[in-house]
């Protein structure tokens, strides 16, 4: 009876040892080496996994800083001081990246651009209504104004003010590219903060017909072109493209004379709240209305 | 009536599928009418799967009816051609029946023209090769008029290593309202057989098939005696009257019972499947010259004065196809181009009916009722409505969470948007519309990562 029972204990105990040693022999052959500075980096990250770095998360990137291939900086969600903090332990350059933030290229919401059509299916998104002959408003190219872009952003950067259009809050954008993504129409593009000359149309319609569809559309009628510097605006497919190599020449000027407001500068936010009402704030810079505010 | 049903012999089918109530019976009996020329004609250049054509005429020039006034732009395209005689008023942007302002060529009629052909002229197709056959259809400007628009060429060419043993007419027209397809065989029948002669002639297949829905026996009748005056072995197969039998992956499956594996194409299983309508353009087109100018095209619905089968030229706005058939009968109809279940709506009678367009069709609110959504019951009659029996209540969940990369783990991409589960299900969840948004997440995905842009 005892044997029996010393038996049994010797065999599981045995199959523990064997096993156990099998382990420890494989820990030291197998073992694989990571920087143990990858973990300390990853835990300074923002943790957003927001892939603003061009980067599938943030422990993958943190693996590219240790690796010196990229500069802390480019994490445009960390703080500075995170950046430094990162650098700091690294005992690298944190470097510089200029910050971008989501700019969205139309200014057509419910007021300045009509529908034509009502959609009453039941998948209220800009993504649905826009495999419905491209939405409801009559300018193919224009904001639909249902929100999925401010579905997509993790950092609630993106409101949907009553126009219908998504306002961008540049101090909580981190540029991640999200709502690019997401807006069937394409209408976001990630501009550096430096760049404030923006052409707030897609249109491709010229003069009266893209008027029609739109009160602030570009109408290609070119004194913006004339007012800035050569070479600065030019006129491609009936709409004003700005050439951004030359960003350091564009001055509000430009804007002045357009008479759809189509081209703004942009200072902060693309729409602000004034006096009650929702307006594009490339307007308020030009009219004088900033006391107001 | 009875008669001629049993003549039909046995009917064969696919399997799952829905039987949506037909309403054909407002047109079927309507002849195919000719509509008068009207004053202006829009003709997008990208009608047709593909690259787009390249005009080759200038603002002001002077064309005739069926001169080529845009060339193809590639393989995978096809040219176009003038429906009238008259002068080009402007190469700009108009919109298209998909929502999108495209380039297209505007013509305006001369008050006097006819339809006389000056420039073309009939190819006898004895003296072609099969190159230049080819080259003739894509000169000709043939799609696929089923409602895809892929150019006929293309799939007229067989690749290397593989074979065509069969060929088959589709005119099975399975989609409620429209019946175009309907009168072309009743009204073209021998076209269709000279078209399927021509065809054989390049594509020497086994067999030919021609496929009609039982709903059809008048069509089936006239067909059986065109077959049997032609030489070749052409059988015309009687369908059950299902939705979406017309689908090709399903008439395969019902005629030879094989089916097509996900991904391929019907050629993978030696099948050749192309529209009646297709067929019959080609014909006239070797015999007459006629390239695809015009189509029939099925004005239904009951919202508007008089339904029936109009020969349009293409180009035509779809405002006077319209009034061509008595105007609305309702002050605000819903309009669509193309059939109830897999039709586009439109926003607007500005569009030009195109080589895909098979039907225009108004509808009142008592036809298009708003739907509420509910939670999924788990039911489980959108499975057994899936023709291709993919998994829409699980799609669709993953839709709503924009869960895109999983969609695609459940053969999203397979789903060719029939709306069988849509339409069978009772919580009214838009599943073929999600799975549109989602097949469109995916395309745009892999065209990014394809272009090195990280995301």
């Amino acid at each position: 009876m005892i044997n029996e029972v010393l038996i049994a204990i010797s065999i599981v105990g045995g199959l523990g040892l064997l096993f156990a040693a099998v382990i420890a022999v494989a820990y030291k052959k197998l073992k694989v080496y990571e920087d143990p500075r990858i973990d300390e980096v990853e835990e300074m990250l923002p943790h957003a996994n927001c892939g603003a770095c061009g980067q599938p998360g943030c422990r993958a990137f943190a693996e590219l800083v240790v690796k010196g291939e990229v500069k802390p900086a480019k994490c445009t969600v960390s703080s500075a001081e995170g950046l430094a903090r990162i650098a700091e332990f690294l005992g690298v350059d944190a470097g510089s990246e200029e910050r971008k933030v989501a700019r969205l290229l139309c200014a057509g919401g419910k007021r300045e651009a009509h529908n034509l059509a009502e959609y009453r299916g039941t998948m209220r998104t800009c993504r649905g209504e826009s495999v419905v002959t491209g939405g409801p408003k009559a300018c193919s190219w224009g904001c639909i104004g249902l929100g999925d872009c401010a579905d997509a952003c993790d950092f609630d950067a993106i409101v949907m003010n009553d126009d219908g259009l998504p306002v961008v809050i540049p101090e909580k954008c981190v540029a991640c590219n999200d709502c690019v993504v997401a807006c069937p129409k394409g209408l976001f593009e990630l501009y550096p903060v430096s760049q404030k000359l923006i052409v707030q149309c897609k249109s491709l319609l010229e003069g009266d017909l893209a008027l029609n569809k739109c009160s602030v559309a570009c109408t290609a009628c070119g004194r913006c072109v004339a007012d800035a510097a050569p070479g600065l605006i030019e006129i491609k497919n009936n709409l004003a493209v700005i050439n951004y190599d030359l960003n350091h020449l564009a001055t509000i000027d430009a804007t002045l004379r357009c008479p759809t407001d189509a081209i703004v500068w942009v200072e902060e936010a693309q729409f602000a709240k004034v006096q009650g009402t929702w307006l594009p704030t490339g307007r308020v810079e030009k009219y004088g209305w900033k006391e107001n505010f | 009536m009875q008669n001629t049903t049993n003549a039909i012999g046995p009917l064969q089918t696919f399997r799952h599928g829905v039987h949506p109530e037909e309403f054909k019976e407002l047109s079927c009996n309507s002849r195919i009418e000719r509509m008068p020329f009207v004053e202006e004609y829009i003709l997008p250049l990208g009608q047709h799967i593909g690259a787009p054509s390249k005009p080759v005429v200038k603002e002001g020039q002077r064309v005739r009816r069926g001169e080529m006034i845009a060339e193809p732009g590639g393989f995978v395209s096809v040219a176009l051609h003038s429906p009238v005689d008259g002068t080009v008023a402007a190469i700009d942007l108009f919109d298209n029946p998909n929502g999108q302002m495209v380039q297209a060529i505007k013509i305006k009629t001369d008050p006097f023209s006819t339809q006389k052909l000056a420039v073309s002229l009939p190819t006898p197709p004895e003296n072609l090769t099969t190159k230049d056959f080819i080259a003739a259809v894509q000169r000709c400007g043939l799609v696929g008029m089923g409602g895809a628009a892929f150019p006929a060429h293309v799939k007229f060419s067989i690749p290397e290593g593989k074979s065509c043993r069969y060929l088959m007419m589709n005119g099975c027209e399975c989609e409620p309202f429209l019946t175009c397809d309907h009168r072309v065989m009743v009204e073209y029948a021998d076209e269709l057989i000279d078209g399927c002669e021509i065809l054989h002639r390049f594509i020497p297949a086994e067999k030919i098939y021609i496929a009609v829905e039982a709903n059809k026996p008048d069509a089936i009748v006239i067909l059986r005696e065109a077959a049997a005056k032609s030489k070749l072995k052409i059988e015309v197969v009687g369908l059950e009257v299902k939705y979406p039998q017309g689908a090709e992956k399903m008439m395969i499956s019902a005629i030879l019972g094989e089916e097509v594996p996900a991904g391929k194409l019907p050629l993978d299983v030696g099948t050749m499947v192309s529209n009646v309508g297709t067929i019959v353009a080609m014909s006239q087109y070797f015999r007459k010259g006629l390239p695809l100018v015009e189509r029939v095209v099925t004005v239904s619905g009951t919202a508007v004065k008089r339904p029936a089968n109009v020969l349009v030229p293409i180009g035509t706005p779809m405002r006077q196809v319209v009034d061509y058939c008595g105007g609305f009968t309702h002050p605000s109809p819903r309009m669509l181009l193309g059939g109830p279940m897999m039709g586009a709506v439109q926003k607007s009678l500005d569009v030009p009916v195109v080589k895909g367009t098979s039907g225009i069709l108004l509808l009142t609110d008592n036809e298009v009722t708003d739907i509420n959504t509910f939670n999924c019951i788990r039911c489980g009659r959108c499975l057994d409505a899936c023709p291709l029996f993919l998994n829409p209540a699980r799609m669709g969940v993953l839709a709503k969470k924009g869960l895109w990369e999983e969609m695609e783990e459940y053969n999203v991409l397979d789903c060719f948007e029939c709306g069988s589960c849509s339409f069978v299900c009772p919580s009214g969840i838009p599943l073929v519309q999600s799975f549109r948004v989602g097949k469109a997440m995916i395309r745009e995905r892999k065209a990014r990562e394809k272009g090195g842009r990280v995301s």
